[in-house]
């Protein structure tokens, strides 16, 4: 499977996407902001980071940037784009994801393992994993996901959420929410289930010398479901 | 504006050293080469109190590359890899503005290491403020913490480690260390010295606007009721730039373009540029016109005096600057060819097509004043004579839930979790250990790092608190399993014109230098800030021991939480039970006199390197070293990170249980130890005439001692957890 990681000036999860990708047997290449077009690709990634320093809104210069026309024509023809944490912030200002990414609720940035629940398995990311819950990281400072009650009900109606902040056990209650996000909400699709933003970073967890590893449960289920 | 007496001393220079420029020069200077001098001459950059006794210290080794002196320290870790660290202070900008001060100590730090052809792998801090009772303490915290994280999170470093104290000597002059720890390979390490006639001077990064102008002077002063009005003379940082800085200079150092790079850092311009022509023996010219400027109309005196952040000076090969130009424009930053290098072995400004100044380089580097500052001796204060019965009223669990949430000794996750921790993916040992551990990406190694300071031990009788922290920074490697390599470190003092002040530098020196030499730890890299003064109180002499360590293989790492119901716990090193100058003495007793505990440089060696052997032949499974508070307080740790219980063995003979468990002795350790793995342990211990006590079992889920102590773990943890956190938030 192809995948393309795009840089822009400011990201810093680049090279941790790039390795996580390629360890698990994705056929990875990095690809510059500036350029015109993006190689031949199964999967785009919008790596985490602090695109164009996150001036004026997180995210919001990244969705006016050269290569992003490219992105959101492949988000389009229905190829597989993944936007982790800034790349989540860039999906929702570019309008391929609904709702927008607030400071998060206690104002400080937080950087901590978190457990998630997997809402939806109909897509290409999440069909047929093993675990309904997932131990992944978060390291934000704007992750708090808000989004309209319309947008909210179309959502909910069209099962696009795709992963809450939970317990262990997978209770989603206010204790388990780290940012205040809406309805505990760590990650959306577009209505399509190929564009999938989320806050926390599989890439950070993928062995057991690190936080944990189910990050890797994550990629592998990727490339599963390409086959 | 004529120069005169009264404006060298508005400048800080002192009335001795404005005599001594206009004979050096033969004439009086203009206004902006009286600026070079006082930016040259001041404490900051001249180091001039200090460079008599930072010269004794102990900065050779078998794996150091590069010592004190350049922009940072550098040692070899093996296959071609090298570790490139430093720490410094930026003290007085976080007092007057807590974000943009602490931020921009992270961005210059982190400038000093990639400047050398290294990528910033890991940063550390230690930070230091006044009794949380302060009105001012809250919002300053806040506020450091939050700019800390504000740079390093930005950036993309992991922050995997630091310290944080509360202490009244702080009220009025919080301290702010940052160190970054970076990755070279060990062939293409970059430094400052130019070398070379006629090679164009390049000036890369952001703008240069009228900020921190006199930021180096500001920090070679005490503080008074005004220091409100220097708010001007702190730094802004952008930690955007600085990341495009970062990747735009690692990319042109990937190939032979660069003969010197300098960042600009304290002083700016100024001592960018002398520094460079100085360590080349060349002359330097600059044409002020061309340096980018954000603000309109700047004088030559102020761009020499800025301190804008994330600027660079390179000095280039000839013809490269085209292949420069195209990679810096590529990261969208700021070129310009502002000078070259001449024979002329002086400085040389044209502004306006206009001759600025022209002054010696040997003037402000080598003939800056060097003082032999008068210095008093502290004697080693007496043993106090505990009344032990006194301390039959205090029962033991009280005394440790105590300890436990003692602002000092309490967990500081509240801070952490503002640190991106993890990002590079390779932080193996998070904050809230003993030391932080990160892979040396794609290999089986990693890198230990550890800051250390002990204000309390060191006020009270400096020589052995200077020691004591070397040791402490050595056993916090060891006891994450690896060998200690190297240190930095920060000598953060008060008026150095005060004899008692600069008695503590000379004598913590001197034990600094005592230890790291027994140890074969040297020093490579450092920092002196004097003068953290405020309307003649001083703060408690702080250095701060930046330690790095290595893991040959990272499978090997030690953590202190204990892992498995029915292992063994040993406390290695023997336990006099010295409470003088303990957090007990002080929690518990109120009692602040005494003296440090000893430090016996032969034990520290001795028992450490048996830890280390443990380590490497896989025989113990945890292991955290005891320091303050003691022992039950440094298994409390391990029981609570653990979430496991201990059953501790009754104590033997005579030896009183307040001073054996809170004692605050040196060179001991706590191991874990699994039971088939007892009978080697044992014979180890034996063969390396350590002492050690059978301390007890892990065992259920309480910390269990006699009838005296029985206290469920989760009651000790929100103990030791939420003192910060409730404290931020009342």
């Amino acid at each position: 499977m192809k995948s393309s990681v795009i840089i822009f000036p400011g990201s810093n999860c680049d090279r941790d996407m790039d390795v996580a990708l390629k360890k698990f047997g994705f056929k990875n290449q990095m690809v510059w902001h500036n350029d015109q077009s993006i190689p031949k690709s199964d999967l785009i990634v919008l790596p985490g980071g602090f695109s164009y320093g996150d001036y004026l809104r997180c995210g919001s210069i990244a969705s006016k940037s050269k290569i992003i026309k490219s992105v959101i024509d492949f988000a389009n023809s229905g190829g597989l784009v993944l936007g982790i944490c800034n790349g989540f912030q860039i999906l929702t200002e570019t309008g391929l994801l609904n709702g927008i990414l607030q400071q998060n609720k206690f104002l400080n940035f937080i950087c901590s393992n978190v457990y998630v629940k997997v809402k939806d398995k109909q897509n290409k990311y999440f069909k047929d994993l093993k675990k309904d819950v997932l131990e992944l990281h978060i390291a934000h400072n704007e992750g708090n996901y808000f989004c309209s009650d319309d947008e909210l009900k179309s959502l909910e109606d069209n099962n696009q959420i795709a992963v809450t902040y939970c317990g262990k056990d997978g209770t989603e209650n206010e204790t388990t929410n780290p940012n205040g996000a809406i309805k505990n909400i760590a990650g959306i699709f577009n209505n399509n289930k190929n564009v999938l933003g989320m806050m926390p970073h599989p890439e950070r967890m993928i062995d057991k010398y690190l936080s944990g590893e189910d990050g890797s449960l994550f990629f592998k289920n990727i490339l599963d479901n390409f086959k | 504006m004529e120069v005169t007496e009264a404006v060298a001393i508005d400048h800080g220079l002192k009335k001795e050293e404005f005599s001594k420029i206009c004979e050096l020069l033969k004439r009086t200077p203009n206004l902006t080469e009286l600026a070079i001098f006082s930016a040259m001459w001041n404490e900051h950059c001249s180091y001039k109190s200090s460079r008599k006794h930072l010269r004794k210290m102990h900065t050779k080794g078998k794996q150091v590359i590069q010592g004190p002196g350049e922009n940072a320290g550098v040692i070899d870790i093996g296959d071609d890899d090298a570790i490139v660290f430093k720490i410094e202070s930026h003290n007085h900008p976080s007092f007057i503005e807590p974000y943009q001060g602490a931020a921009t100590g992270v961005g210059g730090i982190m400038r000093d290491v990639f400047t050398m052809g290294a990528r910033p792998i890991a940063n550390l801090n230690s930070i230091h403020f006044g009794s949380p009772q302060h009105k001012k303490t809250r919002n300053l915290l806040r506020g450091v913490v939050k700019g800390i994280g504000g740079y390093g999170n930005c950036i993309g470093v992991p922050t995997i480690a630091g310290q944080t104290t509360f202490d009244e000597s702080y009220n009025g002059n919080i301290l702010v260390n940052a160190m970054t720890v970076g990755l070279v390979n060990k062939n293409k390490i970059f430094y400052s010295k130019a070398a070379g006639l006629d090679k164009p001077v390049i000036y890369v990064g952001s703008k240069t606007g009228r900020d921190g102008i006199h930021g180096a002077s500001m920090a070679s002063a005490t503080f008074d009721d005004r220091i409100e009005e220097k708010k001007p003379t702190v730094q802004v940082g952008d930690p955007f730039t600085e990341k495009l800085l970062l990747e735009a200079c690692l990319e042109l150092m990937a190939d032979n373009s660069i003969i010197a790079i300098q960042d600009m850092g304290a002083a700016g311009l100024t001592s960018s540029s002398v520094e460079m022509a100085s360590k080349g023996n060349l002359g330097i010219e600059l044409n002020l016109s061309e340096v980018p400027c954000r603000e309109e109309k700047m004088t030559p005196y102020e761009i020499m005096l800025s301190e804008s952040q994330e600027r660079m000076l390179i000095v280039l090969e000839k013809g490269k600057e085209e292949h420069a130009k195209k990679i810096f424009d590529k990261w969208n930053l700021d070129f310009a060819i502002i000078g070259k290098t001449t024979n002329s072995k002086k400085i040389e400004l044209i502004f306006d097509n206009k001759k600025v100044a022209e002054i010696p380089i040997n003037l402000l580097a080598e003939n800056a004043p060097i003082y032999d500052r008068p210095w008093k001796k502290t004697k080693l204060p007496q043993k106090l004579k505990f009344d032990k019965d006194e301390f039959k009223s205090l029962k033991l669990s009280n005394c440790l839930k105590k300890i436990l949430s003692n602002s000092n000794i309490s967990d500081k996750k509240w801070i952490w979790d503002q640190y991106d921790h993890t990002v590079m993916g390779d932080t193996i040992q998070k904050p809230g250990g003993d030391a932080g551990v990160v892979r040396v990406h794609g290999t089986n190694k990693a890198v230990a790092a550890s800051v250390d300071s002990s204000a309390l031990y060191c006020f009270s009788h400096p020589l052995t608190g200077g020691k004591q922290i070397v040791c402490e920074s050595y056993r916090n490697l060891i006891s994450v399993g690896a060998k200690p390599i190297a240190i930095t470190n920060c000598l953060n003092f008060g008026n150095p014109e005060k004899e008692k002040n600069m008695g503590e530098f000379v004598e913590c020196i001197e034990g600094i230098t005592e230890a790291s030499k027994y140890l074969d730890f040297p020093v490579v890299s450092g920092n002196v800030s004097f003068y953290n003064e405020t309307k003649d109180r001083g703060i408690k002499p702080t250095p701060t021991i930046g330690g790095v360590g290595l893991i040959s293989d990272y499978q090997q790492m030690l953590t202190m939480d204990f892992k498995t119901e029915g292992n063994l716990v040993y406390v290695i090193g023997k336990t006099e039970g010295h409470l003088d100058q303990s957090v007990f003495a002080r929690e518990l007793l109120n009692e602040k006199k005494g003296p440090p505990p000893t430090v016996n440089l032969f034990n520290e060696k001795n028992i450490g390197e048996t830890v280390l052997d443990l380590s490497r032949k896989n025989l113990i499974v945890s292991c955290h070293d005891v320091s303050l508070g003691g022992i039950l307080t440094a298994v409390s740790k391990m029981c609570i990170k653990g979430k496991k219980g201990i059953k501790i063995n009754s104590l033997k003979g005579l030896t009183n249980k307040y001073e054996y468990f809170f004692g605050e002795d040196q060179a001991r350790y706590i191991i874990e130890i699994p039971k088939a793995s007892l009978k080697k342990v044992n014979e180890i211990l034996n063969n390396y005439s350590v002492h050690f006590d059978d301390l007890g079992i892990i065992n259920g889920n309480s910390i269990k001692y006699n009838d005296d102590i029985n206290l469920p773990i989760e009651e000790l943890a929100d103990a030791h957890k939420y003192w910060l956190k409730k404290y931020m938030d009342s």
